[in-house]
């Protein structure tokens, strides 16, 4: 494990406690975030990106019980390390929106109604760095210039309903940069905007990534975007990380089945992939759905919707294989 | 300034906002000078003018003491209007602090909601009655009790929209932040319940002049000596067949401002609803 890295979750677990008992949500993961890299966590809904994000941010939903048990290491600035699962809710709060900032998906949503811009996005400058409300006001304008919101000026008294998406997601974008994160979680940040604007947010932050050096944890269905803004990239299958790796890594040599077939889902990658072998390439499925959470599986979670099992992956659970900087969790390598 | 000539642009571009905004000024301005523009005192007795119809001299007519009726409307507009306001004001303020607190925390909801939950097992009235005669038949008795009355209701409109706003996306984005509770509670969540809240204000209003009305009318109101509203309703009734304008008047009064007072605060609902405004 290294130390450098400003964010490192190990052994994570999520489980949703019910009167029926625990369901496990997440099972065990394992991911490091460098200084300035992206890590982009990938998988499909309901394979636990969220909950993990929301996890690291102490978030979770209030109106159920959560059980959360592993480390989540977070270094701030001075490096001293936080354990963010054990922290004091005072503290985690002065993390919160300082040390960590956390981009929604649903930018329509996640903005307050009644509240104008320049508000919204002062109000977090103003809590963390203590500056008085003229100061604040100037550093969120100097925000939503650098989000590239044109008339700032105009934009800064207005409400989030007088702004379109992209617009919004840019305010999102400056208030979470205001207090210079070093971690920025961004929960699947374009997938609700059109496509021509997700390229212009991702630029977007990418370049602010630059300007800051700060690291990104990325959680997307997109793999797309993940080909060009990720330096690593961790695949989630039924609450797990099966396989781990960077970016370049696990899109030339993918290891694992699940993530074999999510790059066959890819529309472009099928186009390409007929062009280089003059073959039509079929766009592919994966069969099946993932599996409910309430049941433990004895093998591997993916052995039921994978085409290439054999009877060891039903019957023990998968190790991790592979160098340490591309792992996958499967059976498969060690079998061939 | 531009803000505030775009605010009342927006608040009289409907008609009967504005005939009710011109009612109620109407209203408490005559309250205020009563005394000094109208020309008969409200209390000054006379007994040869008994019950006199609407005439030139006495524009409402007079009621079973030979007291001119417009005088008095307008002088018991000081107690109703305040009776009114004072209840509307304390009520919002107490259920929304009583909601807010109940929608954001559990531990808080329950006991909260069965107090709430015990009061409004009363009927308002009955409670109104039992409280203003245990208390004693005063003004600030009456506003005691009403206060009480109406508190739950708002608790209740308040919790309800704090439980649902409490769980939207804008709420969690704030709390990612950083932002502490209190914060959250009244800086995000309150502004996102003026209109419910504002809405309730102008009803309860309406209601504590109608629930004032009724109180006096039953006898246990501001007491009879002081003219309200209620009041003048109350002892008019035995004379109505005979002089309907001693009950006409003071009920109009009552009915009329009522129903300002509610339109009035549909308009300024929409006016603090930002979703309606700069849209043009």
């Amino acid at each position: 494990m290294n130390s450098l890295a400003t964010l490192s979750v190990r052994n994570l677990q999520i489980s949703l406690l019910q009167k029926k008992g625990a369901l496990n949500l997440v099972r065990g993961i394992d991911f490091e975030v460098m200084p300035g890299e992206t890590l982009a966590l990938v998988g499909e809904s309901g394979s636990g990106k969220s909950l993990t994000a929301l996890s690291i941010m102490r978030l979770l939903a209030r109106n159920a019980q959560w059980q959360c048990q592993g480390d989540v290491l977070f270094k701030d600035d001075q490096g001293l390390e936080h354990n963010l699962l054990t922290l004091p809710e005072k503290t985690m709060r002065a993390l919160r929106g300082h040390r960590i900032a956390m981009i929604f998906q649903e930018p329509m949503t996640c903005l307050n109604p009644v509240i104008t811009i320049g508000q919204q996005i002062s109000e977090s400058v103003s809590l963390h760095l203590g500056l008085d409300q003229s100061s604040a006001n100037a550093s969120a304008m100097r925000a939503l210039e650098q989000v590239e919101i044109p008339a700032a000026q105009q934009r800064f008294h207005e409400y989030p309903h007088q702004l379109s998406g992209g617009m919004r997601q840019r305010v999102m974008i400056a208030m979470a940069m205001i207090c210079k994160p070093q971690l920025l979680i961004a929960d699947e940040p374009t997938t609700a905007l059109d496509v021509t604007i997700q390229a212009q947010i991702l630029n977007l932050m990418a370049r602010l990534q630059k300007d800051t050096g700060m690291s990104m944890l990325f959680i997307t269905h997109n793999l797309g975007v993940v080909a060009h803004h990720a330096q690593r990239v961790a695949v989630m299958y039924a609450g797990q990380i099966v396989e781990q790796g960077s970016v370049a890594d696990v899109f030339a040599h993918t290891q694992h089945p699940y993530t074999k077939g999510l790059l066959a889902c890819l529309p472009g990658r099928a186009r390409q992939l007929s062009r280089q072998t003059g073959q039509r390439v079929a766009l592919l499925d994966i069969p099946g759905q993932a599996p409910s959470m309430a049941i433990t599986p004895t093998g591997c979670s993916f052995a039921p919707r994978c085409h290439s099992c054999f009877e060891k992956c039903h019957q023990s659970l998968p190790e991790w294989r592979g160098l340490p900087t591309h792992t996958s969790l499967c059976h498969l390598e060690a079998h061939s | 300034m531009a803000d505030w000539r775009e605010s009342f642009r927006i608040l009289f571009a409907r008609r009967v906002v504005l005939m009710a905004a011109v009612l109620l000024v109407g209203m408490l301005l005559m309250a205020i000078l009563c005394t000094w523009v109208l020309p008969y005192e409200p209390m000054a007795m006379k007994v040869s003018q008994r019950l006199k119809a609407p005439s030139l001299t006495h524009w409402a007519g007079t009621d079973e003491l030979g007291r001119d009726i417009t005088s008095r409307i307008f002088y018991g507009a000081r107690y109703s209007l305040a009776i009114g306001a004072c209840t509307a004001f304390f009520a919002a303020f107490f259920g929304t602090l009583m909601g807010l607190l109940a929608g954001f925390f559990k531990s808080l909801d329950a006991i909260l909601m069965r107090l709430v939950d015990a009061m409004m097992a009363f009927p308002d009235i009955l409670l109104g009655i039992a409280l203003v005669s245990i208390l004693g038949a005063s003004p600030v008795n009456v506003i005691l009790a009403l206060t009480l009355v109406y508190t739950p209701r708002v608790a209740r409109v308040v919790r309800a929209s704090t439980l649902v706003i409490r769980e939207l996306p804008y709420i969690e984005a704030a709390h990612a932040v950083g932002l502490s509770t209190p914060r959250l509670m009244f800086k995000h969540i309150l502004p996102n319940l003026m209109s419910p809240i504002l809405v309730q204000l102008s009803f309860i209003f309406a209601y504590a002049l109608l629930a004032e009305a009724g109180l006096s009318f039953l006898g246990v109101g501001v007491g009879a000596e002081i003219p309200t509203w209620g009041t003048m309703v109350a002892s008019s009734t035995q004379y109505a067949d005979r002089a309907l304008w001693t009950l006409m008047f003071p009920g109009l009064a009552i009915v009329l401002t009522a129903l300002s007072l509610q339109v009035m605060g549909d308009g300024v609902r929409d006016l603090l609803d930002p979703r309606l405004k700069g849209n043009t």
